[in-house]
C-alpha cells in the first residue's frame, strides 16, 4: 500500500497507527513498543522540566524526533486558556507546529469541552498552528472545527483509556461523510479488532495509547495493533460484501452427481 | 533575588538572563520553551532577557503521556495575574 499514504497539511504519514507515550513501565519499553507498532507518529505531553533532578532521562532521548513525527498534546487542560498556553509553548519548543488539541470537560469521562475547544482552535489556527482536535463523535462539531481551519479531526471512539471500542460507528461514518478532511479515531479502543473496525469504516488513522501500554504484554499488543490497522485498511480498500440475511452458496450447483 | 521557577521558589543571582538561568540548570535550549510572567520568551532573545525579582518562570519540554499531574502547568493563572 505504498501509494496509500495519509497526508495532513502537507505532512506525509507512513503509518496509519499513531501512538501515545504514557503509562509504560519505562522508556525502554516505550521505545520497543513504538518500534514494533510500525508507527511514525507519537504523541507527547508538554510538562515542566524537572529542575530538581537534571539527571533524569527524557523521553526524546529514546524517541528520536528526526525519526518520528512528534505530536504534542494539551492533555490535562480544562480551559481554552490553558490549552492555548500549552499549545503555544509546544510550538515554541521548536520541533513541530502540529498540536493535538484537547480541552477536557470533565475529570471522570475526560470528554472534550467542545465549546472551549472551538474557542482554543480559533486562536491557535490564527497563530499558525496545525490543530488536530480531539472531539466528541459529533458530526456538527467536526464540521465547525474544519470550518475554523483544522486539517483533520480526531473524534473519540469511547472515553480515553476505557477500552470500550467504537461505541458509535454510525456517528463516525456520518463524520466522514460530513467533513472532507482526514478522520483520525482517537481514544477508547481496546484491542486490535477495534482498530481494524475503525479502519474498515474508512477512518484515515487511529490514535491510541492505553490499549498498548496497559496490555499484559505491551510489545505483543503493539504488533497486534500494527496488523489491525493494516488489515482494516486493506479490507476497506478491498470493499466488503454486503450483509445479507440468507445464505449464498459458494460452490456451483452445476455438474453435481445425481442431477437430472 | 527570588523567583518562582516551575512552581518552586528559587534564589538566583541578580540580573541573570533566561539563557544564564537555563545554563546554570544545565537545561539545553533546544526542545524547551520558556514562559516569563505568562508571556512566551522566544529562543532568540534568551540572552537579552533579564529576569527580575519576583518573576514567575515556566520551563517546559516534551514528556511522556497523557495526564501526569506532577509536572502539569498548574491552573493558577488568576492567582498569577494578581501577583504580577
Amino acid at each position: 500500500m505504498t501509494d496509500d499514504k495519509l497526508v495532513i497539511a502537507g505532512i506525509e504519514f507512513n503509518s496509519r497507527l499513531w501512538v501515545g507515550t504514557g503509562k509504560y513501565k519505562d522508556f525502554v519499553e516505550t521505545k520497543k513498543a513504538i518500534e514494533v507498532s510500525g508507527t511514525d507518529t507519537v504523541t507527547v505531553s508538554v510538562r515542566r522540566v524537572n529542575i530538581i533532578d537534571r539527571s533524569k532521562e527524557n523521553l526524546l532521548d529514546y524517541i528520536d524526533p528526526k525519526k518520528y513525527k512528534i505530536l504534542p498534546n494539551t492533555a490535562g487542560c480544562y480551559t481554552a486558556r490553558d490549552a492555548i498556553r500549552t499549545a503555544m509553548l509546544a510550538a515554541e519548543a521548536g520541533i513541530t507546529k502540529l498540536v493535538k488539541l484537547e480541552v477536557i470537560g470533565d475529570e471522570k469521562t475526560l470528554f472534550p469541552d467542545n465549546e472551549a475547544l472551538l474557542e482554543a482552535t480559533k486562536v491557535l489556527v490564527k497563530e499558525g498552528l496545525i490543530v488536530l482536535p480531539y472531539v466528541s463523535d459529533d458530526p456538527i462539531m467536526a464540521k465547525k472545527l474544519v470550518d475554523l481551519g483544522c486539517p483533520a479531526v480526531m473524534p473519540l471512539a469511547a472515553p480515553i483509556g476505557s477500552g470500550l471500542g467504537i461505541r458509535n460507528p454510525y456517528n463516525i461514518r456520518i463524520i466522514m461523510d460530513t467533513v472532507k478532511v482526514p478522520v483520525v479515531v482517537d481514544a477508547g479502543v481496546g484491542t486490535a479488532s477495534d482498530v481494524a473496525l475503525a479502519m474498515e469504516l474508512g477512518c484515515d488513522a487511529v490514535l491510541l495509547n492505553t490499549a498498548i501500554a496497559g496490555a499484559k504484554d505491551p510489545i505483543a499488543m503493539a504488533e497486534a495493533m500494527k496488523y489491525g490497522v493494516l488489515a482494516g485498511r486493506l479490507a476497506y480498500k478491498a470493499g466488503r460484501i454486503p450483509k445479507k440475511l440468507y445464505a449464498t452458496a459458494s460452490s456451483p450447483l452445476e455438474g453435481m452427481i445425481g442431477n437430472r | 533575588m527570588n523567583i518562582t521557577l516551575n512552581g518552586e521558589k528559587k534564589n538566583v543571582p541578580a540580573g541573570i538572563t533566561v539563557l544564564g538561568l537555563l545554563e546554570s540548570l544545565n537545561i539545553p535550549q533546544e526542545r524547551v520553551a520558556v514562559e516569563l510572567n505568562l508571556d512566551i520568551v522566544r529562543k532568540n532573545v534568551y540572552a537579552a532577557t533579564s529576569i527580575k525579582e519576583g518573576d514567575i518562570l515556566e520551563v517546559v519540554s516534551f514528556m511522556q503521556g497523557g495526564l501526569r499531574k506532577e509536572f502539569k502547568i498548574q491552573r493558577q493563572d488568576e492567582k498569577l495575574r494578581r501577583e504580577i
